[in-house]
């Protein structure tokens, strides 16, 4: 922790600098645009809380013959903390999923949003996207050109979708299991113990996943090393704009809207905050991968 | 009062008046003296004299070569010796750990004839406790079990310490238990002769008494049922008691009872299918005819008992590896591209 808030204190000085007049970094006059609402930022924020505390309490429980997994619980006050923990992130991360479903319905049916699931800003998989990998794929091996991204990449569209299904299995299979008596009276005999295997296999995936490619592909490859805070503070430089979402930037320019996502850039002490979160959430995942991946190995 | 050898020969004669042996006369001992001088080297009293019954006792013990005078090493000097139901008695049943512990209490010496020191353990234990804390005369000390004189390695089959001999011997006092026990499945098979049915001390171990309520007692029954441990291992149950918790969890006996343990397919078994929704239902309150139908010990990895649930754990594993490795193939790709990138730009700037 230590050696991180140097590192946030010493990436401000260094912002300092050059935005005081360096025209490599962040040029004078670089205009900056909205990529994120309030609401989805503080979706986000809401979404990796809880998704850690369910984590950190989740990995416990699955590993729980490994001494750290003894040392954490033993911490936080044993199995009754740590299964309160674990319910209680669950509930609100259920209440955000909610949320989130009765949102996009009323958006998609009352307002007649319907370029929430089909067109260039939704989040549903397209045609596109399968040109992107393959694109993207040729790209890494030095057979083409970098493509050009709409709204939200195919790995961005595939994080989504991971959360989405994961929190509707992992979801359902924990109020089964927490609930079993009540779910008991329909469901099969053999239902009770897939949930078990699903909730704990699927949790693991999502926590490897999260804890390792959406930790890279969102903070920790080198073009945005070494934390992306546009999750945070909504706002993206034209650069990062041009370079990211190209296809967006050229379409909305096309048509234009481009202005419509004129903001100005974000107060240093929110940049501040989000990278203090943000390195804190990453390294806590970090530590988390690495301990439940070793178990799983060793299990 | 001294002898030429500097050994004090003295007796308190209101002691030995007071003692068991104290209406007898000397020479009812020291049979060899018989005038003053006395012979320079006196023989060895020989309390077998009287006592035959304890001799005979001793031999074939595994106290009879332990020392030159078997006799008063444990009950003390003869001269002053009291009665056993005496509580000054070494003998006394309160005081014989602690007569026994002179010798097993002592770790060197327990090393030198390869025994476990057990001493400490034993005094720590409940029968050790209600011994020195409560005082009860029914508590067991060291010759409840081994007996006194006639003590038999527990390797000997006539010894009351021999595996297939402990039942009886601890159901001298746990009769209850020992009646449950022998109408088990532990029980039936220890009489029937089967070597690794689990006698008393497997599971309570002979001198610490461990509590089988705690949350060691599935190793300890795992410590035979290996399979049924491992499944165990996979289940909610097993997770919140690896927690360490004051939660009540279920544990083997929970489920499966304890002394008196019954095959499933016994209607009076708590795990027979039954009696599975009051058995569960004891923890799991609205346990019904459904909920009951899961099943605590299975074993995705076994396809011929459980196919769904192993094609469902397949499935994952697949999703797992198949999702990790085609995003870690494209994080490391992309990785080493934008390297490239990175090293080409470099050289095109300083080319410039």
């Amino acid at each position: 922790m230590a050696d991180q808030g140097v590192r946030v204190e010493g990436n401000e000085l260094a912002e300092g600098r050059s935005g005081g007049g360096s025209p490599t970094a962040h040029p004078e006059g670089e205009r900056y645009f909205v990529r994120f609402t309030p609401m989805q930022r503080w979706m986000h924020v809401v979404m990796f809380s809880t998704f850690l505390g369910l984590a950190a309490t989740g990995l416990t429980i699955r590993f729980s013959t490994n001494a750290w997994a003894q040392h954490f619980a033993l911490t936080l006050g044993g199995f009754g903390a740590i299964l309160f923990i674990h319910k209680f992130c669950a509930v609100i991360l259920t209440l955000e999923f909610l949320y989130h479903i009765g949102n996009i319905a009323y958006r998609i049916v009352v307002k007649g949003q319907k370029g929430l699931l089909w067109g260039p800003d939704s989040m549903v998989p397209n045609l596109k996207d399968l040109q992107d990998i393959i694109g993207n794929f040729r790209w890494f091996l030095g057979l083409g050109s970098k493509p050009h991204f709409e709204r939200y990449a195919y790995w961005e569209k595939f994080d989504y979708w991971a959360v989405f299904w994961g929190m509707i299995i992992i979801g359902f299979s924990g109020y089964v299991m927490w609930f079993g008596p009540f779910f008991g009276r329909f469901l099969p005999g053999w239902a009770l113990n897939a949930v078990q295997i699903v909730h704990g296999e699927e949790a693991v995936l999502a926590a490897t996943f999260i804890f390792s490619i959406h930790f890279i592909n969102g903070h920790l490859r080198p073009d945005n090393f070494p934390m992306d805070t546009t999750i945070f503070t909504g706002i993206q430089s034209e650069e990062e704009f041009k370079e990211r979402h190209a296809d967006e930037y050229r379409r909305l320019v096309a048509e234009g809207r481009l202005e419509e996502k004129l903001t100005c850039r974000s107060e240093r002490s929110l940049l501040k905050v989000s990278r203090v979160i943000g390195f804190t959430v990453v390294a806590a995942g970090i530590v988390l991968l690495i301990l439940s991946v070793s178990a799983y190995i060793r299990q | 009062m001294q002898d030429a050898a500097g050994h004090n020969v003295g007796v308190d004669a209101n002691l030995f008046h007071a003692s068991i042996h104290g209406s007898l006369d000397c020479t009812a001992c020291h049979t060899d003296i018989h005038a003053y001088p006395h012979p320079d080297h006196p023989a060895a009293v020989n309390c077998a004299t009287c006592h035959t019954e304890e001799a005979s006792g001793l031999e074939g013990s595994v106290h009879e070569h332990a020392s030159h005078q078997p006799c008063t090493a444990c009950h003390g000097n003869a001269h002053v010796i009291v009665s056993k139901d005496s509580p000054k008695s070494a003998v006394y049943p309160l005081n014989i750990p602690a007569t026994c512990g002179r010798c097993h209490g002592d770790a060197a010496m327990a090393r030198q004839h390869h025994l476990s020191n057990v001493y400490p353990q034993y005094v720590d234990s409940i029968h050790g406790f209600a011994l020195s804390k409560e005082g009860l005369l029914v508590a067991a000390n060291c010759s409840s079990c081994h007996g006194s004189h006639h003590i038999l390695s527990h390797e000997d089959p006539k010894s009351s310490t021999y595996r297939t001999n402990i039942p009886k011997t601890c159901g001298s006092c746990h009769a209850g238990i020992l009646s449950r026990y022998m109408a088990g499945i532990h029980g039936k098979a220890m009489a029937n002769g089967n070597a690794s049915a689990p006698v008393c001390t497997d599971c309570h171990t002979a001198h610490a008494i461990a509590a089988p309520t705690m949350a060691e007692s599935t190793p300890v029954c795992g410590s035979c049922h290996q399979k049924q441990l491992t499944t165990y291992r996979d289940t909610f149950h097993s997770q919140v008691s690896s927690l360490g918790s004051y939660i009540d969890i279920a544990r083997c006996s929970d489920c499966h009872g304890e002394h008196e343990i019954l095959p499933a397919s016994d209607p009076r078994s708590p795990v027979n299918p039954a009696n599975l929704v009051k058995t569960c239902g004891r923890c799991h309150a609205g346990a019904n005819a459904g909920f009951v139908k899961y099943e605590p010990h299975a074993n995705p990895e076994n396809f011929r008992r459980f196919p769904i649930l192993y094609c469902i754990r397949i499935f994952m594993v697949l999703l797992i590896t198949g999702v990790m490795t085609f995003f870690v193939l494209h994080s490391v790709l992309w990785l080493l591209r934008s390297l490239v990138e990175k090293a080409q730009s470099r050289t095109a700037k300083g080319g410039r």
